[in-house]
């Protein structure tokens, strides 16, 4: 074997291999495409899964959308708070506020709700709707039929044990799809880190709303009396949580009669509740009764 | 003359007789991958024409010129996947930056291109065949215009094929493998057409 021939071809194909290196990095130079230095920073700060849940293709999809506007600044929901403050720091916007949002459905009726009729036509909420005014008494309540759960590109929504639509936080991308589906504009963005919720959009007057579902907000206001932090207040008919103010101390779940905010109060932590708020009133009858003898004295 | 009826009778063989896909088994992944719409399969066939043309007239040049004269000819596999690769690459960015519009049409197939058979071995069938440069040029646009054909009538036959009522076992692709096999066995009616 000939050792000069080995030598000859790495040669000759190490340089035609260099030959090509050096015009590709000259033509990258000459035919350089000017691009947004920005589209790479902000595609730094995403994700980097490709995952589509931002509903563009991959990653760079992404970045291109948030550039041209497309997109909002936290269209990522993976990268976080932190990183869509950074893109937003990039774009000159404000740093969206803070933490992630999810939907959440604002019926807690379903097999609660009293039935008006059966209904036994195509399978959607809209079409539900349209005859006599759907199957509920209740004019706010969830109808069931998961036209939210078809719009739902996650697997996020689901139709929960009791017949209302239920969300999974920690699916929703917070794409708001459902919100457009429903019919009946239950659903709203919620900060996911707030548990306590008011799971009714009913806004008739007491007697009525009572009538049509045994869940339902009758706008009675106790709620907003007990709230220590100015949270929860009654409005057109409905308790409305602010979720600046709340801190999820669950009072007003203890105090609602109609099981109307979740989660859910047991009847044990309602008569618990009742219980210490009996004796706090009897300590302070007491001391008021105590006072007064003392000043008459 | 006489090149013109070779030339019009190595047309005919790369389009119809020697099909890359059909007959050669040639760049059968794209074949497969990309003939779910007929949209895609245009775009794909399209861009493979486009690079099996240029390649083919490249790698003349890199053999005949470069390879030929080192005696180097053993090399040639190598030295073409090289030069393949490169002018890819090359024609990508001249692409982004001379015609944006083609660019966006082609999209994600041009890069594909830079592994696909059938580029490869057009440029080899070249040498073998012992092509001058005008008829390694014409080879290599005609075999990608057989590969655009199959492409086509492959991706249309597809896209009516979800329509179509056969077992569940079959779905997807070992009907498309079916297809496919019928459709060679039909190009090969095409064996022994000669001009002239």
């Amino acid at each position: 074997m000939d050792i000069g021939n080995v030598i000859a071809a790495v040669v000759v194909l190490g340089v035609l291999g260099a030959v090509f290196g050096l015009v590709l990095a000259v033509a990258s130079k000459v035919f350089e495409v000017k691009k947004d230095p920005r589209e790479e920073e902000i595609l730094s700060h995403l994700a980097g899964a490709n995952c589509g849940g931002c509903g563009f293709p991959g990653c760079s999809g992404c970045a291109a959308a948030i550039l041209a506007g497309e997109a909002p600044v936290n269209a990522c929901a993976p990268a976080g708070a932190e990183n869509a403050a950074a893109i937003a720091k990039i774009m000159g916007q404000e740093a969206p506020s803070g933490e992630r949002k999810v939907a959440f459905v604002r019926c807690n009726g379903g097999t609660n709700a009293v039935k008006r009729y059966e209904y036994v036509g195509v399978k959607d909420c809209l079409s539900a709707t349209k005859v006599a005014g759907g199957p509920l008494e209740c004019q706010f309540g969830c109808l069931g039929f998961g036209s939210c759960v078809a719009a739902c590109q996650f697997g996020a929504m689901s139709i929960g044990p009791n017949g209302a639509a239920v969300v999974d936080p920690d699916k929703c991308t917070d794409c708001m799809a459902c919100a457009k589906a429903c019919p009946r504009h239950l659903i709203t963005e919620v900060p996911v880190s707030k548990k306590v919720h008011v799971a009714c959009a009913n806004q008739d007057k007491g007697k009525a709303a009572m009538s049509v579902c045994t869940h339902s907000c009758i706008g009675c206001g106790l709620c907003q009396k007990e709230c220590k932090k100015d949270a929860i207040h009654v409005v057109n008919g409905v308790a409305v949580i602010d979720y600046d103010k709340c801190v999820g101390c669950k009072l007003c779940t203890k105090v609602c009669p109609r099981d109307a905010i979740l989660p859910i109060a047991t009847a044990e932590e309602k008569e618990k509740y009742k219980a210490i708020k009996k004796a706090q009133a009897e300590k302070a009858a007491a001391a008021k009764a105590a006072e007064t003898a003392g000043a008459a004295q | 003359m006489d090149t013109i009826t070779n030339l019009l009778s190595i047309t005919l063989g790369a389009i119809l007789v020697n099909n890359f896909i059909f007959s050669q088994f040639l760049g059968c992944c794209p074949f497969l991958g990309v003939s779910k719409k007929v949209d895609t399969a245009v775009g794909m066939g399209i861009a493979v024409t486009f690079v099996m043309g240029l390649a083919s007239a490249v790698c003349y040049v890199v053999d005949e010129f470069v390879l030929g004269r080192f005696g180097l000819d053993y090399m040639q596999t190598v030295a073409f996947i090289l030069v393949i690769a490169a002018l890819v690459q090359f024609i990508e960015m001249f692409l982004q930056k001379a015609m944006p519009s083609l660019y966006t049409a082609l999209g994600i197939y041009l890069p594909l291109i830079t592994t696909n058979c059938a580029v490869l071995g057009v440029v080899l069938l070249n040498v073998q065949n012992s092509y001058n440069f005008i008829e390694s040029v014409v080879y290599g646009i005609t075999g990608g215009l057989g590969f655009l054909l199959a492409i086509v009538l492959f991706a249309s036959i597809r896209e009516r094929l979800v329509f179509a009522d056969y077992p569940k076992a079959f779905e997807g692709f070992p009907i498309a493998l079916v297809t496919a096999g019928l459709m060679a066995l039909a190009f090969m009616g095409f064996s022994g057409l000669k001009v002239w």
